[in-house]
């Protein structure tokens, strides 16, 4: 998709294919926090296709604000001080479909706007990548939200997480069926 | 002759279906190509079988991106070593670094600037590359093709975008390589590539092919891209000014990531 004032035609996109983790995953990729640091949560969830089936060869990307609400400008995402807050991480799904991610709650980047992980999906068979969001479960401003509030209850349920006992937060994505994820588009 | 085993991606079909079939499908959809307004790259293409199962099916919801999406993580030197832009060193980072040999194949270079839809220099920014090798085989555990493995040759790399949005990687050509979609399926020699830009939005992965290949007319997954002009862009040209003497074969592609969506202004 061009941009509206846009001079230049965009280069298109093509599937990131089977070979994924032959140049993608890194040490440290999907922990944007060490493991143990206060605070910090697992993020997971497993990546579907359209029978329902495990997708093993996808790869999921997270973008997000600091607890603060501040959004990160700092380098070191690929070569992790233990320190430094990057707020991106990269996650390739196991053979079970799953990926996880070791991070801290963003907060609001304004006020009154709800906070979300921004994340992109990529897979072998999905020719182009897709984005989506992570709202928080039950946080007050998800009420107001432009986005949430647009789409009927089973739609926004997709962009939610659920909390599990010990504070872990699980956010499956259906690339297709009943539970299909709302996909966004900001162009 | 034994059959080579490849990765079986669609079941029994891939035994019966032929190459003419799906140059069949190709042609049937390529008659309401270009579509204003549609994606450029078409998610659901049945050609691609493995795309069947893996596409949405609902119309992606717009969204007004929002301030975390319009930032985007950053990147420097200190995350990319410069000689994650050779791929011909034979080392990286925990692959393998006592290799001293060279890797066999036709060397190239690749270079190209990644510019935003005005037309501004990405600069600064994460660019990552992996591929096959001269033989047409990836480093990677469910690889089932039996060309041989270059031991010299991991096939991955990465650099950061110079101050004129340049990137440059030293490399060898990748080979074709044969695949499960259908019978005799056989991939266009290519490079895969993924750029970040100033924005999330902007995010990229896609593949970089040789100009002239035999096997564009062939391949669903070139042709999910309705536009030509469009699959032209992700041809590379041959460079002489690139080329260097008595060395390597130079390939220029540049790149348009979408947007952008905030206000650009001027990087100290
Ligand atoms: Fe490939």
């Amino acid at each position: 998709m061009t941009g509206l004032n846009a001079l230049l035609r965009t280069t298109p996109g093509q599937t990131i294919g089977p070979y994924l983790g032959q140049g993608l995953p890194f040490t440290g990729d999907n922990q944007l926090v060490p493991h143990g640091t206060t605070g910090a949560i697992c993020l997971h969830g497993v990546v579907y296709d359209g029978n329902g089936a495990p997708i093993e060869d996808a790869l999921v990307e997270i973008w997000q604000a600091a607890p603060d609400g501040t959004v990160a400008q700092a380098a070191g995402s690929l070569d992790r001080d233990g320190w430094t807050f990057t707020g991106w991480g990269r996650a390739a799904c196991d053979r079970t479909g799953e990926y996880s991610f070791t991070t801290v709650l963003p907060g609001a980047t304004e006020d009154g706007k709800p906070p979300f992980f921004a994340v992109v999906v990529f897979a072998r068979g999905l020719l182009d990548k897709l984005f989506t969001r992570i709202y928080l479960p039950g946080h007050p401003a998800n009420t107001a939200d432009p986005l949430l509030c647009s789409l009927d209850e089973a739609q926004r349920a997709t962009l939610v997480a659920t909390e599990d006992a010990v504070g872990h937060l699980r956010f499956d994505i259906y690339l297709q069926g009943d539970r299909e994820t709302v996909f966004l588009r900001h162009g | 002759m034994t059959v080579t085993p490849v990765p079986v991606l669609s079941g029994w079909e891939a035994e019966t279906l032929t190459q003419a079939d799906i140059v069949a499908e190709i042609a049937a959809l390529a008659s309401h190509d270009a579509v204003e307004g549609a994606p450029q790259t078409r998610t659901n293409y049945p050609p691609y079988r493995s795309s069947i199962l893996r596409h949405p099916t609902k119309e992606l919801r717009y969204a007004d991106p929002e301030t975390i999406e319009l930032w985007s993580p950053c990147f420097s030197e200190r995350d990319v070593h410069p000689l994650e832009a050779d791929l011909t060193l034979g080392a990286h980072h925990g692959w393998n670094s006592q290799v001293t040999g060279q890797p066999i194949g036709e060397r190239i270079t690749v270079s190209g600037r990644v510019l935003d839809g005005d037309g501004r220099p990405v600069v600064g920014q994460l660019v990552e590359v992996w591929q096959a090798n001269a033989a047409g085989r990836y480093v990677h555990k469910n690889e089932q093709h039996d060309a041989p493995i270059d031991p010299n040759f991991a096939g991955i790399g990465r650099c950061i975008t110079g101050s004129d949005g340049s990137y440059w990687f030293q490399t060898i050509k990748p080979g074709p390589y044969p695949w499960g979609n259908h019978r005799n399926a056989w991939r266009p020699a290519h490079i895969h590539f993924s750029f970040f830009g100033r924005e999330f939005t902007q995010r990229l992965i896609t593949q970089m092919y040789f100009p002239g290949d035999p096997l564009f007319a062939l391949d669903p997954i070139y042709h999910s891209i309705s536009d030509l002009q469009d699959r032209n862009a992700l041809v590379a040209a041959y460079d002489h000014e690139l080329s260097v003497p008595e060395h390597s074969l130079g390939f220029r592609w540049d790149v348009v990531l979408s947007g952008p969506n905030r206000t650009w202004m001027e990087e100290a």
